[in-house]
């Protein structure tokens, strides 16, 4: 195949530097080839960077070279709003700025021999799970939110969901990879019985052939996957032109495609056979947003969550 | 013996060229003065020959000192030059990471190295290397006794096989160990994510170090002294016990002790067998890129502190230990 995205940065005058979290890569590497067809999107050339969420947004954020990002969570844009590095109106399209997403789902090996079908299976004595480092990675935040939401009924009963997430953590959560990919890559290589992750990081890895199957709670959280444009960006226009195509529908299929829940209502009915809606499904939007999220559950030293890590891995 | 002796010389120079270059290329300036001086007092003093060549006549003694002075600026210059170099290739940045450790204060570097996680993967990592020293301590100079005295199609080879943990990437090692010792591993030892694949990993890497230590050493012992020994009703094991290990001693605790400095830094060759389990196959150098990922670059300065401060250590005890055994050797010459 042709590697439109491996050009050096810089070769080109229209070369839009992307940074992203560790999973879009499977989405991406479909986007933009087809974004280079387009009119818009011809002679682009794209310098992509992936890595766990929380670590790409300090690093663009510290003054790596970025025009485009895509972040698993939107603390992780917010970070560049606050730096000054992206406009505080990045999320007002329709779709707030968040171009695809997808659900938290429960990995397991194929055949499922520990039975794991809920979130209490994984509390089943023995059972090893893998999920990230919430502090490096965002997919570890959905993950973590997922059986949040699940057990304190959408942060009602908050004393609940932190119990279940503190038993979790504290005797069935062993190694921290950095990123989701870095967790799909242990568990693939042997580690856990449980991995923690994106639905599209799951139908991407069965896809591969890989000896997995996934397992959808009934109960679950939706994954809003946020992207933006830097407006200090030398490639602005590009980058731009970049970001609004990923709405379009053309791209919302190939995404789909590709594993990621579209946001487009229409292409979202077409594949609806392909994304089979939990029972309930919790969004961010129900537990009061991100910005408290954040601060009560994640942030450094403070947060409850963050102090249940602690603990657990100090 | 007379043949094998007259076959060395080329070998001798190899090995030792091998030896210097690998040594100062791999750990810089400061891993090259701990290499065990050769049994060889009467240049010791002088301090020239010991990692180059080793002049062939006792006339050499004074040859240094003859040398024609240089001027006092030159020489003002070049120790200028010498102190401004190692100042900002070393020191500096050893201080600048110093001072990010102690950030908030003693307090804050002391609860960052005693975390037990923290603590955890520092004693993981010192015990790993000090495992695999022992072990290259043995099975090192077993090669390289090899390689010296017996003869053997392919020897050649075998020679140059010793130097590749150098020259290959080391994280071309672990993918090759992965690939071996990992899931699904075609000859079915499967030791991905415990320690012992740490091990395994990290005697890969050290491989070079004893044997390129103790090779030079064992080349020029005198073999008068065994066949003395031997004529004297010695059996092989005590010639072997009192008269050569003796002599290879030095270079055999220089050689270890040069793997164990490598082995509690090394990362790319453990990054991917190591599994990366907190606690129990996490070394210091993962949980130091953990830290910074998490965005907690004062855990990540105060472990690194802590692995300097082994490393340290440890050059400074080979570096007293072989100036002691250097001593004794004069002493019993």
């Amino acid at each position: 195949m042709d590697q439109p995205g491996s050009t050096a940065a810089g070769a080109a005058t229209s070369t839009v530097n992307l940074f992203a979290y560790a999973v879009p890569k499977v989405g991406f590497d479909v986007v933009i080839p087809a974004f280079q067809k387009t009119p818009a999107g011809n002679g682009v050339q794209f310098q992509q960077s992936y890595g766990a969420s929380g670590d790409q947004s300090r690093k663009v954020a510290a003054g790596a070279e970025a025009d485009f990002v895509n972040f698993s969570v939107e603390p992780d844009i917010t970070r560049l709003v606050d730096a000054g590095l992206v406009d505080k109106g990045w999320n007002a399209n329709e779709h707030k700025g968040i171009p695809f997403g997808s659900v938290v789902t429960i990995v397991v090996r194929k055949g499922n021999p520990k039975g794991i079908k809920d979130w209490d299976d994984l509390l089943k004595p023995g059972v090893e799970v893998v999920t990230p480092n919430p502090f490096s990675s965002g997919s570890a935040k959905w993950n973590l939110l997922a059986p949040f939401a699940a057990k304190s009924n959408g942060g009602a009963d908050k004393a609940a969901g932190l119990a279940y997430v503190t038993a979790l953590v504290k005797d069935h959560v062993k190694i921290q990879p950095k990123s989701g990919r870095e967790a799909t890559e242990a568990f693939l290589q042997g580690s856990g019985d449980v991995l923690l992750s994106y639905e599209n990081e799951a139908l991407f890895v069965e896809k591969n052939g890989d000896p997995v199957e996934h397992v959808t709670p009934p109960t679950t959280f939706k994954i809003e996957n946020p992207a933006a444009v830097l407006k200090g960006s030398k490639n602005v226009a590009k980058a731009t032109a970049f970001n609004e195509y990923l709405y379009t529908p053309e791209a919302q299929k190939l995404l789909a495609e590709a594993g990621f829940r579209p946001v487009d209502e229409t292409v979202a009915k077409e594949f609806a056979a392909k994304f089979p809606l939990p029972t309930k499904l919790w969004t961010i939007a129900d537990l009061g947003g991100w910005k408290s999220i954040d601060s009560t559950l994640f942030k450094k030293d403070v947060g409850d969550i963050a102090k249940i890590y602690d603990l657990a891995t100090q | 013996m007379t043949a094998n002796r007259s076959g060395t010389p080329p070998a001798l120079e190899e090995a030792k060229a091998v030896t210097a270059g690998a040594d100062s290329q791999r750990r810089g300036a400061a891993a090259a003065a701990p290499l065990p001086a050769r049994p060889d007092a009467r240049i010791a003093p002088s301090g020239e020959g010991r990692d180059g060549i080793r002049p062939s006549g006792d006339t050499q003694t004074t040859a240094p000192r003859r040398r024609p002075r240089r001027p006092g600026l030159a020489r003002t210059l070049g120790v200028g030059v010498v102190t401004l170099w190692l100042s900002v290739i070393v020191l500096l940045p050893l201080a600048a990471l110093t001072v990010a450790s102690f950030e908030e204060g003693l307090a804050g570097f002391w609860d960052a190295v005693t975390a037990p996680a923290a603590l955890a993967s520092l004693w993981v990592t010192v015990l790993v290397s000090a495992v695999v020293a022992v072990v290259n301590a043995v099975l090192g100079t077993l090669v390289a006794w090899v390689l010296v005295r017996d003869e053997f199609p392919g020897k050649r080879a075998v020679n140059a096989l010793i130097d590749l943990p150098f020259a290959l990437p080391t994280i071309v090692a672990s993918i090759v160990l992965l690939s071996l010792y990992g899931p699904n591993s075609p000859i079915g030892v499967e030791l991905n994510a415990t320690r012992s694949g740490l091990v395994v990993a990290l005697l890969f890497v050290t491989l070079p170090f004893v044997v390129r230590s103790v090779q030079p050493v064992l080349i020029e012992v005198d073999r008068e002294v065994e066949e003395a020994a031997a004529s004297l009703g010695a059996t092989n094991w005590t010639t072997f016990r009192r008269v050569v290990l003796p002599t290879l001693a030095p270079a055999i605790l220089g050689g270890a002790g040069l793997a164990f400095a490598r082995a509690i830094g090394e990362y790319g060759s453990v990054v991917l067998i190591g599994g990366n389990i907190p606690r129990e196959t996490q070394v210091a150098s993962q949980y130091i890129q953990q830290q910074i990922e998490i965005d907690r670059p004062l855990n990540a300065a105060a472990v690194s502190v802590a692995l300097l401060a082994i490393a340290f250590v440890t050059l400074l005890v080979l570096r007293v230990l072989s100036s002691r055994a250097q001593r004794r050797e004069e002493r019993d010459a």
